[in-house]
């Protein structure tokens, strides 16, 4: 998948002059967390977040008090020269880019202009999509040999019971580094038969164990 | 003058919805869901002398114009062409029917508008005060979505009954379902309507169908906090599952202040139950039908409408667990001793299974779990989590 088909296309901006005040009504109002600051020609020069708010000013902010804090210019406290994105980024890459720089947003720009803004919150729910786990289904967890053609084999049990496959993920085996864990999330309320032809191929379903007793 | 006195004597305490035609809702000899379910339960009452002739009404057969209140026409259609022949499986895949949990199989329409029509028919007798509670154990179908079928559920009869029951009689619902796994499709029917409040006691989506049902849905839009999730782990048993059901059903009830409870009593918690890992023993089935029944006297004048739903140990979980519900929906004692012997030898003839002689499970069913107390103590943390935003803080 491409950022341009998960990105949020209506991005409230604010310019360098606005205030914290503004910064501040935005985020509360529209319960966001990031705001691109744009300058005169639609560039992106900075990042507003909540984050950057708290650290400049403390909490009672609003009440009245500080009052010349509020009225501070963004361009004092944003982060400048931000993180941008691309709208033909792969969003993998953009997991990547959250985690290394450790931040949380990432302004889509195109020509020069913003065009879109990818959140941690939104690379979360793609993830949770590609679980699967929206849908109504039955997990089943395999154990298998880290090798070829092994997700085949499995796979061909689904297919011989005609189970629709909602999502497949792989994991390490953290015990055992020969191996991995293929997780299927598959539209079917009785996966027992399923089960049991996976088992009867010779690989270990994980299914509730008793609590305590690891697999 | 006698015609009032009369009126008042006809109303029934409470009415036992079936006929042997609720059995033609079959998908195949080896499908886990077996209406044969009813007719056990049905002789088992009748072997006890808790249910006489007087009590029983057969179902209606819901009309289209009732199924619409909860199903696309575009998908009745489907399954009316798929009942009839008239389209193959690949066709009618994506509305989910065909597929090896809901197959295709003849006469599906009508069957499943029939238990459909059942839950309306027990609707119309609490609604209208002929009855002060209702049974019937063909419906439950929790999982039938909008526009698609799912879990072994074609048409979903709570979600019809509930929107019914707005149009006709404009009353506040409280569904509470117990069966095993999640109540998804009736949740997401009502997950916007503020005068409709579920909840769903099942257990955790981790590996379990349908994976929905987090503490964390809790309704949308004007529905927010109208809907609750207590998903429970794997070795629950006994008291953790029914220390959160009694204390989120009293608060939940206290708090939304129903006309009308419906409950779904899919008896699929149990540790015989191939499906599902919850632990529980036949005490649970004791006490569920009891606070439902309590709490609808104390808020809802006694309107109670109870439907079946899952339960897959169709020999030795179901009949028990359902006579206990029609049994307690009488005000009769809950028996405690022996099964009637009559039934026990008439019906362990053809169960693969030996068939368990008494009302309550044996002691020692099954090994002490480990971890007893950190299930406990995370479930409880499931319960506090749900109840949050209607305790006082």
């Amino acid at each position: 998948m491409i950022v341009e088909q998960m990105m949020n296309k209506n991005v409230l901006t604010l310019n360098p002059s606005n205030t914290i005040k503004e910064a501040v009504s935005i985020l509360r109002e529209k319960k966001i967390r990031h705001i691109p600051i744009v300058n005169e020609q639609g560039k992106v020069v900075g990042v507003v977040t909540d984050r950057d708010i708290k650290e400049a000013a403390p909490s009672n902010l609003l009440d009245g008090q500080n009052q010349e804090l509020v009225e501070t210019p963004l361009k004092e406290i944003m982060t400048k020269n931000p993180v941008l994105g691309h709208p033909l980024d792969f969003v993998e890459e953009v997991a990547t880019i959250f985690y290394d720089q450790q931040i949380g947003c990432l302004p889509i720009v195109s020509g020069g202009k913003l065009v879109g803004i990818v959140t941690e919150t939104d690379l979360l729910y793609k993830y949770i999509e590609l679980t699967g786990a929206h849908q109504p289904g039955s997990q089943i967890e395999v154990r298998v040999p880290n090798k070829a053609g092994i997700l085949f084999e499995v796979s061909k049990v689904f297919h011989d019971h005609h189970a629709n496959v909602l999502s497949v993920l792989v994991y390490p085996d953290l015990q055992h580094e020969s191996n991995k864990i293929l997780v299927f999330r598959v539209q079917t309320m009785n996966p027992l038969e399923i089960i049991e032809d996976i088992r009867k191929e010779g690989f270990d379903v994980l299914w509730p164990n008793m609590p305590g007793m690891t697999t | 003058m006698a015609k009032y006195a009369g009126n008042d004597n006809l109303k029934k305490h409470a009415v036992y919805v079936y006929s042997e035609d609720q059995l033609g809702y079959k998908f195949s000899d080896t499908h886990p869901f077996n209406q044969k379910r009813l007719t056990l339960t049905t002789d088992l009452l009748r072997k006890m002398k808790a249910l006489s002739n007087e009590d029983i009404v057969p179902p209606r057969i819901a009309t289209d114009e009732e199924l619409l209140l909860a199903h696309d026409a575009r998908y009745i259609d489907i399954v009316k062409k798929a009942s009839n022949g008239e389209v193959t499986a690949a066709q009618t895949e994506s509305f989910g029917i065909g597929t090896d949990d809901t197959p295709i199989f003849p006469n599906m329409h009508e069957a499943s508008a029939r238990l459909v029509g059942g839950t309306l028919t027990a609707v119309d007798y609490v609604m209208e005060n002929k009855a002060s509670h209702a049974l019937n154990l063909g419906g439950g179908l929790h999982h039938g979505f909008r526009g698609r079928a799912s879990g072994f559920c074609v048409y979903n009869d709570s979600s019809v009954a509930i929107k019914y029951i707005q149009e006709k009689y404009n009353a506040r619902v409280l569904y509470i379902d117990t069966d095993a796994h999640h109540g998804d499709g009736v949740q997401w029917s009502f997950y916007e309507d503020p005068n409709v409040c579920t909840i769903s006691i099942h257990e955790t989506g981790r590996y379990l169908f349908p994976g929905t049902g987090n503490v964390s849905e809790r309704g949308s839009g004007q529905g927010y906090g109208t809907s609750f999730n207590l998903p429970i782990d794997a070795f629950t048993e006994d008291d953790s599952f029914l220390e959160l059901y009694s204390t989120a059903f009293r608060e939940i009830a206290a708090f939304f202040k129903p006309d009308v409870i419906i409950s779904q009593n899919g008896a699929d918690a149990h540790y015989f139950d191939p499906l599902t890992h919850l632990y529980g023993t036949m005490k649970i089935y004791h006490e569920i039908p009891k606070l439902a029944h309590q709490l609808a006297h104390e808020f809802c004048d006694g309107k109670w409408i109870a439907v079946g739903g899952g339960g897959y140990d169709i020999w030795r979980v179901v009949p028990r667990a359902w006579s206990l519900l029609w049994m307690e929906m009488n005000d009769m004692e809950l028996p405690q001793d022996a099964l009637p012997s009559e039934w026990l030898a008439h019906w362990q003839k053809e169960s693969p299974v030996p068939l368990i002689p008494t009302w309550m499970d044996p002691d020692n069913l099954y090994e002490a779990i480990p971890r007893k107390a950190e299930i406990t103590e995370k479930n409880k943390q499931v319960l506090d989590k749900a109840l949050y935003s209607i305790r006082s803080h």
